[in-house]
């Protein structure tokens, strides 16, 4: 096991823990975050290059390993530049082999190395679903507390387009229903990059789901370091007409629908949840009380899925504050279809979730 | 000649280098993995011990023949076959017992059971269930400790030592890990612990070319031998030179260790596919009594001359010993305490809302840390 201690962000803490040599470091949570307004536009792809670089930059002891990471910088240009800046030891190209080197990887994480793992696709996570799934988020139960698994596993969620039907995987139903992990999923790139940081120094297993689409968006990015908590949502718009719940890409689609509902007079809360494990149930709830009404936009199958989740537990825990049935908006439930047209009827969007809401509001 | 005599006459190789004390401790070993496997069976049938159960006996040669080629700190990682090994590393027969048991005082704290071995002091990162998942762990555990020794410079060379059985070649994990091993220089040795049947699917009969299995390592340009498994001193003469290259060199190797297991696949096997000859035909040229035999002639026969007939029959009664101990503790300790339990370990950074049922909590510690 190494030996080398945590190093940590400024203001931060590290904390002993029996199964990670070196404990963790946390950052200074109560810290305020830096203004999402400014002059520093970057793109989503480059926020996520900032966080892991930063991170690099303090702690040896992360690399970064997937297809085409290195040599061809990235396969979506994430990685530019690293390989120059860390060399071949640290950014280091993997062959096609996910189930390989997302076991290679777990280890290194028992060992006490702070892996990065890129899947070109979350798609292909499919085919290493027993290393990330059986291994990753069990080893520390199943070694009573011996071994812990501070990997990052982080790639491309979701329809790419028109990628047809094995590439375009949203995996969160489908993972969250296993416990031990922890899974974010941003929605622009002030976020991912503080929610990146924030993976890195997390002493879990975090799965941590990007979109293809949303690589190019730009918006301000501090330069500074920052770290968004997990388990925080965000409130990107106030209303008291509905609570629209969502995460991930499908976050930006829910802007668009509250922006046409305003203009219909219709004001929504819209809350970004930021990570689904843990799940700020908290401020879906608080959110419901002032509107009684729920939509949750969630970019997987309906079936046992996210959005399912959210309504579950609000069921559980806030029915009383329903005055409609809650209605959840996913992708239809089939296959992800190739044709422009079909593939767009397929995914959720602006006039679905707009549509969602006033028929919550009975209009 | 028989295998003992064999044995006897042996004058050359590492193991002549090896003290009395040494190959005393490694026969100790051996008694002791066979005995607390006996135990193991009497438990599983009186239903104290639950789950799948494998059992490890006629196999204590590779177990101790191989770990005795490494460093205390060096990586070891297994099958779920894996009583022997932990024994052999030192784990305590107590924490192996009562992890199988179910009690709070094993290795895993009662959440691993038989096939989740763990011992983090004695660098023994599990016993794993699927058949082949550990195989690329192991890369990864050589990919560390190189990175360590490498990039951080902090450590220093090291050889993993990765054990899987014969059936474990036909999974696809085994051949992305050979690759990944070969492709990126990983200190890592893959032991095939080749008992002749993948659960009750005999070699040739589950795997093509099966003949030739260090053909799966030499076409990776792995260095791959075969060794007679069943001769604790001969895995040793062949395995400790490998072991040696592999840490100077931080490379990896493929070893196709001949072995057999007296008992089935796992305790709920009737044992159709092969006959009580062929087992016994195995015992005949049993790797603890071959060594004792080793021990007992005389330095002119070719042998050590350090143990005498009473000294023998002293050790199985003081490993007897304990493993009856073993298992009394193991009946005696508590269950894990469920309130504390169930939801601890499963997070070293527990947070509100992970769950929707309740929330994480830290447990216990590990009795071995």
């Amino acid at each position: 096991m190494t030996t080398m201690t945590a190093p940590v962000p400024p203001g931060g803490k590290r904390i002993e823990h029996p199964a990670l040599p070196g404990g963790f470091a946390v950052p200074d949570f109560g810290r305020p975050l830096p203004p999402r307004e400014g002059e520093r536009v970057i793109q989503f792809r480059e926020a996520l290059r900032e966080a892991m670089s930063e991170e690099m930059r303090r702690d040896e002891r992360v690399f970064l390993m997937g297809e085409e990471v290195a040599e061809y910088s990235g396969a979506y240009k994430v990685s530019q530049g690293m390989l120059e800046e860390f060399g071949p030891k640290r950014i280091i190209d993997s062959p096609i082999s996910e189930n390989g080197f997302a076991g290679l990887g777990i280890a290194a994480a028992m060992y006490g190395l702070r892996p990065i793992i890129e899947f070109m696709s979350w798609s292909f996570s499919l085919v290493a679903a027993d290393q990330i799934l059986n291994n990753a988020p069990k080893m520390l139960y199943m070694s009573g507390g011996q071994w812990g698994c501070p990997i990052v596993f982080r790639g491309n969620d979701g329809a790419g387009g028109q990628l047809g039907s094995t590439h375009s995987w949203c995996v969160e139903g489908l993972y969250a229903n296993v416990p031990g992990m922890k899974i974010a999923i941003p929605s622009n790139p002030y976020d991912a990059k503080g929610l990146l940081k924030t993976a890195i120094l997390d002493p879990d297993p975090v799965f941590f789901l990007e979109s293809e689409r949303m690589l190019g968006d730009k918006a301000h990015v501090p330069e500074e370091e920052y770290y968004i908590p997990f388990g925080k949502a965000r409130l990107v718009r106030e209303g008291d007409a509905c609570t629209v719940v969502s995460f991930g890409r499908p976050v930006n689609f829910c802007i668009e629908a509250c922006e046409r509902l305003a203009g219909e007079g219709v004001e929504c809360d819209l809350l970004d949840m930021r990570t689904i494990r843990p799940l700020d149930m908290d401020s879906v709830l608080r959110s419901l009380k002032r509107t009684n009404r729920l939509v949750v936009v969630d970019q997987s199958w309906p079936f046992g899925g996210v959005a399912s989740e959210v309504i579950s537990q609000v069921i559980e825990q806030g029915f009383d504050w329903l005055d409609a049935p809650p209605i959840r908006v996913n992708t239809e439930d089939v296959p992800t279809p190739y044709a422009k047209s079909l593939e767009a009827a397929y995914l959720p969007n602006a006039e679905r979730i707009a549509a969602a809401v006033r028929r919550s509001l009975g209009r | 000649m028989t295998q003992a005599s064999t044995q006897a006459t042996r004058k050359s190789g590492p193991s002549a280098a090896l003290s009395n004390e040494t190959l005393l401790g490694w026969l100790r070993d051996m008694q002791l993995i066979r005995e607390f496997e006996t135990r193991t069976m009497q438990a599983y049938q009186q239903a104290k011990i639950g789950g799948f159960c494998h059992i490890y006996s006629g196999q204590e040669a590779s177990a101790v023949g191989t770990i005795g080629s490494v460093n205390r700190d060096d990586p070891v990682i297994l099958a779920y076959r894996d009583h022997g090994h932990a024994l052999a590393r030192g784990t305590s027969a107590r924490a192996c017992m009562a992890e199988m048991f179910g009690k709070g005082a094993g290795c895993a704290k009662g959440k691993g059971g038989s096939m989740h071995m763990f011992d983090k002091p004695n660098w023994l990162f599990g016993g794993h269930g699927i058949v082949g998942a550990q195989t690329p762990l192991g890369a990864g555990l050589a990919f560390a400790a190189r990175y360590e020794w490498e990039v951080l410079g902090t450590g220093k060379k090291k050889v993993c030592l990765c054990y899987l059985g014969d059936g474990a070649i036909d999974q696809g994990a085994f051949h992305e890990a050979l690759n990944l091993a070969a492709l990126y220089g990983l200190p890592v040795i893959y032991i095939i612990e080749n008992n002749g049947y993948s659960m009750g699917t005999a070699l040739h009969r589950h795997s093509a070319n099966s003949k030739n299995l260090i053909s799966r390592g030499q076409s990776y340009g792995m260095k791959s031998v075969e060794i007679d498994g069943f001769d604790v001193l001969n895995v040793y003469d062949r395995f400790r030179p490998l072991v040696d290259e592999c840490r100077d060199l931080q490379r990896p190797a493929f070893v196709d260790l001949k072995t057999y297991r007296y008992m089935g696949h796992s305790m709920s096997d009737p044992q159709k596919y092969r006959t009580k000859e062929e087992v016994e035909q195995w015992k005949e040229r049993d790797s603890i009594a071959a060594l004792a035999a080793h021990l007992m002639a005389s330095e002119s026969e070719g042998g050590r001359g350090c143990l005498s007939e009473a000294d023998w029959k002293e050790m199985r009664g003081e490993v007897a010993e304990i493993v009856r101990d073993a298992v009394e503790f193991a009946e005696a300790a508590p269950a894990p305490d469920v309130e504390r339990e169930l939801y601890s370990d499963v997070f070293i950074n527990p947070m509100a809302r992970l769950s929707p049922s309740r929330e994480y909590n830290h447990g216990e510690p590990n009795p071995l840390l």
